[in-house]
């Protein structure tokens, strides 16, 4: 039994290498286990509870339809201003959540990074459930939001999941840099905060990008952030057609994120110990 | 690599960047910013911040085998916990290289991740993940944890209502229950209260018995002695001695405090009064063999020489005391019927039996008083002439039912005991 055990070899590493699929996987379970720590923290003795994952992006779509779309009636492509708000509120919250929270997850867990050893890589993965939680919420809400507002259902309604996994990975390929580097600078979690909300007013979270002149819009679409919060709005309300080229931008930006963020997070992960 | 090693270890080294003007764990990216491009427009000019490489570690090699115990003993800053660090991969060597067979389990603190909102029973499975366990492994285990941790009734409170017991034993029983080939331990049997100990040491035994192998520090050195068939000692990041682990405590102790199993004296010493003085001492087995090396079940002899300086008709009385290894005094030891002598040289051995000093090291302190008339006149005393370890072969009448936990106290004697039965239960009418 013990002639075929697995041989580690532990020594100084020189080359660059991927995660070891088949190592993360052995730790499943300790993603769960975290995420459900991070969820039930989250909410262990607030007696509202899940109250505040639904007002979270409900107030302020309410705010912004008040302010934008009735009194500014700023365009909103015939739908109901909140939806196009509330649309735009659930993807970048994904973003915004996991780039925030995964982001200082190494820095918040140093007593554990420095104690026991699992791949690195679970401490951002894991703070994503409650990430998760908070979208499974926000899309109930949506789903009534759609009833009130009777809006109706389209095919396209199927490519939610697609965007909403991208928003994911856009959001982990982020946070697997802020949080290394948040490891080495702690101006990291200063930053973060300011440069995601300069992040939300360039992006079309409470606006559509109708609003945008016309030519300067090939620009707008280099923010990787507008295919996907255009297409997610384009998969639920199915209005406007698909920009394809947004979309192109934002796909090729998250793989780019992803891997950038990857190599970042391997490259820098065998020191974390040492550091934080 | 041979098959039945399970640990190789070979010039394993760490080092660490010391930098004298910023510290680096508090680094921000400004001073970084700064830093190079100061540098690039002071040109040549040198930088003013300076470092300084530490070396942790330094070419530590070793091999531990299959099922094997192997303690590694170290004062603080020795380099134990980096060693451990790297073997448990949390940290990487920067030279060197170590091979290792078989998962790993290591515990290097009690209780990692343990979180006082969570509940015991989400603890337990929060901290056997962390520990590499995977969920239905724990299912299988939940109820041995939870009895050997004695929480049944508070399984569903948050730990922070825990009582500093029970958070510990319950951190331990998680712990205690990992099945990994390989374990990794760092100085948790230092936590609970005194019955507690015992049972987690109790633990280590039996997983240890069970054929796995395991790396064991600590700064107990009775645990040490009970638990290790051999140890490494380090200092100050390097390997100093490795061998069997009697010795290796012997030895660790010997780096503070002299020690031999032979002491002589030359007249120029200052172990002399107008009376006696002192010659020479050593340590011997049942065998009259040179020893420092006893168990608890074996005599051991000291043999001291001294030399009466004149025919005063006074009493000179040889005795010895005997320290732990804490420092306490033991017991003393006083030769009997000293009549007064006449000049010369003479020879006292005091033997001490068989089952009366407990395990440990003990330094021995040689002394000569000197009596007239039943009033002390003077005294020669060699404090620490002589050290000696004794180690519990695990085999005495104290282990003969099965408690392999330490045992506390500088002695151990074996004593009488009478025993009869009182009364025959009554029989029922």
């Amino acid at each position: 039994m013990i002639e075929e055990s697995l041989i580690t070899r532990i020594e100084p590493k020189k080359k660059m290498s991927f995660f070891e699929w088949k190592e993360i996987s052995a730790y499943r379970d300790l993603v769960y286990y975290l995420a459900l720590r991070d969820i039930q923290l989250r909410y262990k003795q607030t007696s509202l509870g899940i109250i505040w994952v639904i007002l979270q992006p409900l107030v302020p779509a309410v705010i912004f339809a008040v302010l934008f779309g009735n009194f500014a009636k700023l365009p909103s492509n015939g739908q109901p201003y909140m939806l196009l708000v509330f649309c735009g509120l659930i993807p970048w919250n994904i973003l915004n959540g996991s780039i925030s929270r995964a982001g200082i997850s190494l820095v918040a867990n140093a007593n554990l990074l420095s104690k026991v050893y699992f791949p690195r890589i679970i401490m951002p993965i894991s703070t994503l459930g409650s990430v998760f939680i908070d979208m499974l919420v926000s899309v109930g809400v949506l789903a009534v939001l759609m009833v009130f507002f009777q809006v109706p259902l389209t095919l396209n309604i199927l490519m939610v999941p697609v965007f909403l996994v991208l928003a994911f990975l856009m959001g982990l390929g982020v946070s697997l840099i802020v949080s290394s580097l948040n490891v080495y600078y702690r101006d990291f979690s200063l930053v973060v905060p300011f440069a995601l909300q300069i992040w939300n007013y360039t992006s079309p979270v409470v606006y559509s990008t109708e609003l945008i002149p016309e030519k300067w819009r090939w620009l707008y679409a280099l923010n990787p952030t507008t295919g996907l919060l255009e297409g997610f709005r384009w998969a639920v309300l199915g209005d406007a057609p698909l920009n394809t080229t947004m979309i192109i931008t934002t796909v090729v930006f998250s793989a780019l994120l992803l891997f950038i963020g990857s190599m970042v997070f391997r490259k820098v992960e065998r020191g974390f110990a040492d550091i934080v | 690599m041979n098959s039945d090693i399970a640990i190789s270890a070979k010039g394993l080294g760490k080092s660490y960047l010391i930098k004298h003007h910023s510290d680096l764990r508090t680094t921000t990216l400004r001073e970084s910013i700064l830093g190079s491009t100061s540098r690039l427009l002071q040109g040549k000019r040198k930088v003013v911040e300076t470092s300084e490489t530490f070396w942790a570690l330094q070419d530590v090699s070793f091999d531990i085998k299959q099922g094997q115990i192997l303690g590694v003993i170290g004062s603080n800053g020795a380099g134990k916990s980096t060693l451990l660090k790297i073997l448990s991969r949390i940290t990487e060597p920067t030279k060197g290289f170590a091979e290792i067979r078989g998962k790993v389990g290591s515990l290097l603190e009690v209780g990692t991740g343990f979180h006082p909102e969570l509940t015991g029973r989400e603890n337990i499975y929060l901290n056997g993940t962390l520990l590499g366990m995977r969920k239905r492994e724990i299912d299988g285990l939940f109820s041995e944890i939870v009895a050997f941790a004695e929480v049944e009734r508070f399984l569903d409170t948050p730990v922070k209502r825990y009582s500093s017991g029970m958070y510990v034993r319950l951190a331990f029983a998680v712990a205690a229950h990992m099945s990994p080939e390989i374990l990794i331990v760092d100085e948790v049997l230092a936590v609970g209260d005194a019955a507690f100990q015992k049972k987690s040491l109790g633990r280590m035994e039996k997983v240890a018995k069970s054929g796995r192998t395991v790396l064991f520090v600590s700064h107990n050195m009775a645990s040490i002695s009970a638990l290790c068939d051999r140890c490494i000692i380090l200092d100050h990041g390097r390997v100093t001695y490795e061998g069997p682990s009697g010795e290796a405590v012997l030895k660790y102790h010997g780096q503070s405090s002299k020690q031999s199993s032979h002491v002589v004296y030359q007249p120029d010493q200052n172990m002399a009064d107008e009376y006696v003085r002192l010659v020479q001492a050593s340590l011997e087995d049942e065998h009259d063999r040179p020893a420092v090396l006893f168990e608890t079940r074996r005599p051991l002899k000291i043999r001291l020489t001294y030399e009466i300086l004149t025919s005063d008709s006074v009493q000179c009385v040889p005795n010895c005391h005997f320290f732990a290894a804490d420092g306490r005094q033991a017991f003393i030891a006083y030769q009997p019927d000293i009549k007064p002598l006449a000049r010369g040289i003479y020879e006292s051995i005091c033997t001490v039996p068989e089952n009366l000093t407990n395990d440990g090291v003990f330094s021995v302190g040689l002394a000569i008083t000197t009596y007239r008339e039943e009033r002390m006149l003077s005294f020669v005393f060699d404090q620490g002439a002589l050290t000696f370890n004794v180690v519990d072969p695990m085999i005495d009448e104290f282990r003969s039912y099965g408690y392999f936990g330490p045992i506390p106290g500088a002695v151990r004697p074996v004593l009488n005991w009478s025993f009869r039965k009182v009364e025959s239960p009554s029989k029922p009418s």
